[in-house]
């Protein structure tokens, strides 16, 4: 039945686009471990990684896009979710450093030693065991999406006001992890990590298991994504957006559904957090700032938000975009992007994807024909 | 014959007089030939010595001896005081105060002090300056000596009070009696409860230090009358501390207002949050360096006035700049708040990396003028110039702002324009104009807040996002489409982040406040003075 449901959802493009994301992800760890270094066909394990690091951003950048593009709630805070799932897995990869630390304590992290911690903070109980660690990543991020949702709703909190309210409260996260007595790390943030599941974190098969992992993950968002916005609950979801008044004389529970999806939104993001972290081998309060939120809703506009692949496609340029010119012309590159920025919102307001819709409608169409 | 023994009397009074100048003169010679000699023991016996004698040279050769500007002349072993000139150092004789000529550092040989020798010296120099000819400064000696509570001082306050006629001298003698009363160990106990009286009656923070040390003293009657002292000045001080922490949430306010202001305006006459306004207050600030710099090329001694000539000059760079954003950007995006949110955003980053481009990334110093520096005293509140003026600018904006609003043309359909736009459009009210106008003087205020705010923080590309975040709050709290609301949430916010900040710390309070508004838009989504009236989503 759930099976059922997923798939109905679906439609033929996202159908395509998953294929290609599952392909994406399966051919290159592939060509990594198969192929001799030597050959032409070898997949680098950097590549990997560095693509790995460009899939957990296009699953945050989907994860936004469902809260922004179908529900119309632009959180620019979303970051913080992203951030919350990558500490809760940085807990984990903590623990299992144990005793080859460089202080050599089998239980406290090295930081803890170095604040003279006596014994392990409450909240790090429990995460040694993956299982915990996991679920945490999804609970912690959609605890704190459901609480501010829960107000922020209710009290109809709506546009510039909401997006003020989302920045403000990743802004405070960060300066909360950035003290050193909070007991995550402070503004060292959390690295140096071995292990990840008993098999080390900068081992050439862990990098491929992992970046399978991404691509695994994304496609399930994508499929998830699609049944959900598919469905009926996805159309009231996009007449929310168009028409909350409406929505609301007409009888539907306008906060339910906004409260729904932020939270599994959240949810996503953690996840994608939570995959990220062991990639780029740290976690530290500077992904609380309010700036990579907002690159995130960049993401989402350069690729069309509203569609579930524009953000995926979107994610990918940007940030290929960024490793390249942060090494070849780094003056340029915030011009770059706050050029695109501007570009984006006054002549893409329907993104990568729609410039591509367009043309394509533009070519089957006869000429003289008004379009839209 | 009498006229002989007057002649008699008078030359033996002469010469015995001489004798005995050039006795003194031998005497000071000596304790000064004495502080050149031996280890830092015996200079300390020299310098008491030297201290007690009372001659009008000894306070000017100690200082000179703590500053280490105290010599021996290696050719002639006279000790001499010198002053740096060039490469070469003005020596006057020490016992005498003659002028000595030149010599180079190496023909000198330097009398040496440590840190506890010139604690003593400094205590001598007190004592000796009690009975100088400047009130001044014979008042900044009785208070150094009420600090230093040395007891050995106490016969040299005695004599200088019975001499003393200046009020303010003799009030600030009589304290530092108190003090070294209770410093040392002979005074009776009726003197040392009086003199508990006087150190409460003085009632700052010095007098706190003298009381909590005396009440641990051995006898119980003291030690109560100390500790009650203590008590009821400590709650003095509190009540002062808090009114401490009211002005300094006022100065905080007063940048917020400044900061946030030009914020409200377009936000209330266009619905736009416009990103970029950090950047407006940055290009504010750089152009206060930038006239600095033309001041200090051209006419460097109008360099007092180098503040007040960029307060024009930034109000129209930075509302220039902000027209033009709106006429190329914002205009387009007509109807579309997120989306102007995004694109203003990326323009703060292209602004940000062109001014780091042109003036490099590092601070640049933007001095402030002298009638800006420096501090006095209101009570026990320490109130520093740079921030009262500072207060004073923001309600003179303020001010300018309401009288704008209020009773010029524009002003009049700015507010139309906030209230109800598309009937100002049928009303006959140019509205693409108007959305510029504001555009620029939002801008432009936050011009002059760069102005103010290159004085108290540092001229950098990062500037303007320190007080985004803050003049996001400001809007979001006090509402928008009247300028009250503004001007409450700034001291609000202000204030309560200064009272959070002893309890909690900087960082801690910063997030409690950012808390406070995040729940307290829950009851009021539209901040404190939102718009009264019907409003189209």
């Amino acid at each position: 039945m759930i099976t059922r449901f997923l798939w109905k959802g679906v439609d033929r493009t996202l159908r395509w686009f998953i294929a290609l994301v599952l392909a994406v992800g399966i051919v290159p760890v592939l060509l990594n471990l198969m192929m001799p270094a030597s050959s032409g066909f070898h997949v680098p394990s950097w590549v990997l990684q560095l693509v790995g690091k460009y899939l957990c951003y296009a699953a945050l950048a989907l994860a936004l896009d469902l809260v922004w593009g179908y529900c119309g709630i632009l959180s620019l805070g979303h970051g913080a979710f992203f951030a919350l799932g990558g500490y809760c897995m940085g807990m984990y990869l903590m623990r299992q450093i144990g005793s080859r630390g460089v202080y050599g304590n089998p239980v406290l992290p090295d930081f803890m030693v170095f604040l003279n911690y006596k014994e392990l903070p409450w909240f790090w109980h429990g995460f040694d065991q993956f299982w915990f660690a996991s679920i945490m990543t999804v609970i912690v991020p959609g605890t704190l999406a459901l609480a501010l949702g829960w107000f922020a709703f209710r009290s109809r909190v709506t546009g510039v006001y909401l997006s003020i309210i989302t920045q403000a409260m990743t802004f405070a996260l960060m300066l909360a992890f950035f003290r050193n007595d909070m007991g995550l790390g402070g503004n060292n943030g959390m690295t140096d990590f071995k292990d990840i599941l008993g098999a080390p974190v900068q081992a050439d098969g862990t990098r491929a298991v992992l970046y399978l992992a991404s691509a695994l993950v994304l496609a399930l968002f994508l499929l998830v994504s699609g049944a959900v916005v598919g469905s009926r609950f996805g159309k009231a979801l996009t007449a929310v957006r168009d028409a909350e008044s409406r929505m609301r004389f007409l009888g539907y529970r306008v906060e339910g559904y906004k409260l729904f999806v932020f939270v599994l939104s959240a949810a996503m993001a953690g996840i994608a957090g939570a995959l990220y972290v062991p990639q780029v081998g740290i976690i530290n309060p500077g992904e609380f700032a309010p700036g990579n939120s907002i690159e995130a809703v960049l993401w989402v506009a350069v690729g069309g938000r509203g569609t579930l692949i524009g953000p995926v496609i979107g994610a990918f340029l940007v940030n290929w975009a960024k490793t390249y010119l942060t090494g070849a012309l780094p003056e340029v590159w915030l011009f770059f992007l706050g050029g695109l920025f501007v570009a984006v919102t006054l002549f893409l307001p329907k993104g990568v994807v729609g410039l591509w819709a367009r043309l394509r409608a533009g070519r089957s169409r006869p000429r003289g024909t008004a379009t839209a | 014959m009498i006229a002989w023994r007057k002649l008699i009397g008078g030359i033996s009074l002469l010469v015995s007089l001489a004798l005995a100048s050039a006795a003194s003169a031998h005497d000071l010679a000596t304790l000064v030939a004495n502080l050149t000699k031996g280890g830092f023991r015996d200079r300390e016996v020299a310098i008491g010595a030297l201290a007690a004698s009372g001659d009008g040279r000894a306070a000017p050769i100690l200082q000179a001896l703590g500053a280490g500007r105290l010599y021996v002349r290696l050719a002639d072993k006279t000790v001499v005081i010198g002053e740096p000139k060039g490469d070469h150092l003005a020596l006057i004789e020490a016992v005498t105060g003659e002028p000595a000529g030149t010599a180079v550092v190496d023909a000198l040989k330097r009398v040496r002090v440590n840190n506890r020798l010139r604690g003593l010296i400094d205590d001598a120099v007190s004592m000796l300056t009690l009975t100088s000819p400047d009130a001044g400064l014979r008042r900044s000696a009785a208070d150094s000596l009420f600090e230093q509570r040395d007891p050995s001082a106490l016969p040299a306050v005695e004599r200088a009070l019975a001499a003393e006629k200046d009020p303010a001298v003799r009030r600030a003698l009589v304290e530092a009696r108190a003090s070294l009363v209770l410093a040392s160990d002979d005074p009776s106990k009726a003197q040392k409860l009086e003199a508990i009286s006087i150190v409460r009656e003085r009632g700052d923070r010095d007098a706190m230090g003298i009381l909590q040390a005396v009440a641990s003293s051995s006898d119980p009657d003291i030690r109560a009358a100390a500790t009650l002292a203590a008590r009821s000045l400590r709650q003095t001080l509190s009540v002062w501390e808090a009114a401490q922490n009211v002005w300094y949430g006022i100065s905080l306010g007063s940048v917020l207002l400044l900061a946030a202001i030009g914020l409200a305006i377009t936000f209330g006459t266009m619905g736009v949050i416009n990103m970029a306004h950090g950047e407006m207050v940055m290009l504010g600030a750089y152009t206060t360096f930038v006239v600095q710099q033309v001041v200090r090329a051209y006419a460097p001694d109008l360099l007092g006035t180098s503040v007040l000539v960029a307060l024009p000059l930034a109000f129209l760079v930075a509302g220039a700049v902000g027209i033009l954003i709106e006429r190329t950007i914002i205009r387009f995006l007509y109807g579309r708040p997120l989306d102007t949110l995004l694109a203003t955003w990326g323009l703060s980053l292209a602004l940000q990396q062109a001014v780091r481009t042109i003036f490099g990334p590092t601070n640049r110093e933007v001095s402030a003028p002298s009638w800006m520096s420096g501090s006095f005293l209101m009570g026990q509140i320490d109130v520093t110039y740079s921030r009262l003026w500072i207060a004073v600018f923001a309600s003179m904006v303020f001010a300018a702002l309401i009288l704008i609003l209020r009773k010029t043309p524009l002003g009049l359909h700015m507010r139309a324009v906030t209230q109800n736009r598309s009937m100002a459009s049928a009303m006959g009210i140019r509205t693409p104009r108007i959305d510029a106008l504001a555009f620029g003087l939002g801008s432009g205020i936050a011009g002059l807040a760069g102005v103010a705010l290159s004085q108290i923080d540092n001229v950098s590309p990062n500037l303007g996002q320190g007080y985004i975040i803050d003049s996001f709050m400001v809007v979001v709290f006090g509402g928008v489409g009247n300028l009250f609301g503004t001007l409450v949430g700034a001291i609000t916010l202000g204030i309560v982040n200064k009272f959070l900040e002893p309890y909690a710390g900087a960082v801690l309070g910063k997030i409690l406040a950012l808390v406070f508004i995040i729940l307290f838009i829950q009851r009021r989504p539209r901040g404190l003075f939102a718009l009264k009236g019907r409003f189209v989503e």
